[in-house]
């Protein structure tokens, strides 16, 4: 593989637009990621398109139909909440591979008010949901928050606090889906969801897109331009577990990419300036902490009281807002964390600017199961 | 017991899942991998564990385990009732079910872990043959 960089980004603001479809915003992120770049239509060699919830549409192509034919590959891909990311991951390999020069990954989801809750149980023929536990997310990470309130003594409040966090970064961030501040009264109080997280420490539905593009090392050089180089791109499958199946491995899948990528990139948790990991809800942030070795086995809990994971701490964990706040447009998720990232490395994130970074780490999971990182460096 | 058809029209009594095998003595069963010792609930082509084709030995399991961990769900998807608490047990013969825990309160409190708990099966709805469909459940094991 040789040398991929991020030549441009682009990303809408994260909310609800009824008024428009899929290749819509999809079109929209990618012009500003066009614009970003100082590129046209004309110069993108390929398109991989991210989108989970029309992945029989063909969003890619009809994203094309918006803002040019040039007749150019399209990968359509769908990968779970990695959707985007592993649309990132295809123009990465298409650049690395020396095959082309220049390649966008779009990624898009229109989910208006349907969801995490969505799919599953409207069957009730047939269907053991809630008869048999339950597969859907809220339950399915509740339960994996509970494994390491029972292994590590970890408290509700805990993780309550990563709302708290996550909201307050959001309200720097123009783009974030919601940018109000929650205290931790009002997280702790709220509805519950599935124990122990309450509606705060779930993310919220809705639609956004977002685009990079990706360029060779000789394009790069062309442009004047920040350059943001991809330090490596790893996916990884759940691996077999003990609990195979009854208890989707949430942890076990991030570790290994974990490891993967530290390596690849040649870089350690503790040289990361900041991090946009997976938090669609507040346990799977706190348990992702100690997956990314952003601290040790058993120390999350201790580091959400010091601070550590906050703007301003010793490892700042989503500036931007995460998917608690920001939101979780599911195809569009691992690109927007890419774009998080790259303004940073860039000194371009504004008011919520992390000062002088120099790597970033854009992780993913969805279930079951996909988890995607890439480790980005200025 | 004849499978299939209904035409003496008298109704049934259906396991919800393949794995739960019903009779006086209702209990779940497992696949057990011959070359790695992997348990599964249900049918594997491959085992996920090791790859081998097989063989894989049927086993009886156990109508005792332990809590491993739990949520309280109280939102669902549309026409679940709430609220309930959605666990993973584990059996001792190394397998881990996913499954409702019931005659406990929704109340982390009330539920610690590493309970003791045990099997029991309860109609949960009828099929479009008018059969019963049977479900396993567990609760806090009796103390004797
Ligand atoms: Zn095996």
């Amino acid at each position: 593989m040789r040398n991929v960089y991020v030549l441009g980004v682009g990303m809408i603001k994260f909310g609800r637009y009824p008024d428009k479809d899929v290749p819509e915003l999809a079109a929209q992120a990618a012009l500003l990621a066009l614009k970003d770049a100082g590129m046209t239509m004309k110069d993108i060699q390929l398109l991989a398109s991210g989108n989970l919830l029309q992945a029989g549409a063909m969003v890619g192509q009809r994203l094309l139909q918006q803002i040019g034919q040039t007749g150019i590959p399209v990968i359509n891909v769908a990968n779970a909440c990695a959707t985007g990311s592993t649309a990132f991951r295809e123009a990465y390999f298409a650049v690395g591979s020396g095959e082309y020069e220049v390649a966008m990954a779009v990624g898009s989801e229109q989910m208006g008010k349907a969801g995490l809750l969505g799919g599953g149980g409207a069957s009730r023929e047939g269907s053991v949901e809630g008869i048999l536990g339950s597969g859907l997310m809220p339950a399915v990470f509740g339960q994996a928050g509970v494994e390491h309130m029972r292994k590590h003594g970890t408290k509700m409040e805990h993780f309550a606090k990563i709302s708290v966090k996550n909201h307050k970064h959001s309200t720097k961030n123009p783009l974030s889906q919601y940018q109000n501040e929650m205290d931790l009264d009002a997280v702790m109080k709220a509805r519950m969801i599935a124990y122990p997280n309450t509606l705060y420490m779930c993310c919220p539905t809705g639609d956004g897109a977002a685009a990079a593009i990706v360029v060779s090392e000789a394009v790069m050089k062309k442009y004047a331009k920040k350059p943001v180089k991809v330090g490596c791109s790893v996916l990884t499958s759940d691996p077999w577990s003990d609990r195979d199946l009854t208890l989707p491995d949430v942890s076990t899948l991030t570790r290994t990419a974990a490891k993967q990528a530290y390596e690849r990139a040649g870089v350690g948790p503790e040289d990361l300036d900041l991090v946009e990991l997976h938090d669609c809800f507040a346990t799977a942030e706190l348990l992702h902490y100690e997956n990314l070795g952003l601290c040790k086995e058993g120390e999350a809990g201790r580091g959400v009281d010091e601070g550590w994971f906050a703007h301003g701490g010793k490892s700042p964990v989503n500036v931007s807002g995460g998917l608690l706040s920001k939101g979780h447009p599911l195809g569009a998720t691992g690109v927007a964390n890419i774009y998080e990232v790259v303004m940073h490395l860039r000194g371009e994130a504004g008011a919520r600017q992390v000062e002088g970074a120099k790597v970033g780490l854009a992780h993913v999971i969805g279930l079951g199961s996909a988890c995607t990182i890439h480790i980005l460096t200025a | 017991m004849a499978e299939g058809t209904q035409a003496s029209g008298e109704k049934k009594a259906r396991p919800i899942v393949p794995f739960l095998r019903l009779g006086d003595r209702p209990h779940l069963v497992g696949k057990k991998c011959d070359q790695c010792g992997a348990v599964y609930l249900g049918n594997r082509v491959a085992c996920s564990k090791c790859s081998t084709t097989g063989p894989f030995s049927e086993i009886p399991l156990s109508t005792k385990g332990s809590l491993w961990v739990y949520s309280i769900v109280h939102q669902s998807a549309p026409g679940i009732p709430t609220p309930y608490v959605a666990a993973i047990v584990d059996l001792p013969e190394g397998v881990s079910v996913r499954c409702n825990i019931i005659d406990v309160e929704p109340d982390p409190a009330k539920i610690p872990f590493g309970m003791p708990v045990e099997m029991i099966t309860r109609k949960v709805r009828e099929d479009k043959e008018g059969n019963d469909i049977i479900a396993f459940f567990f609760r806090p094991a009796s103390k004797n």
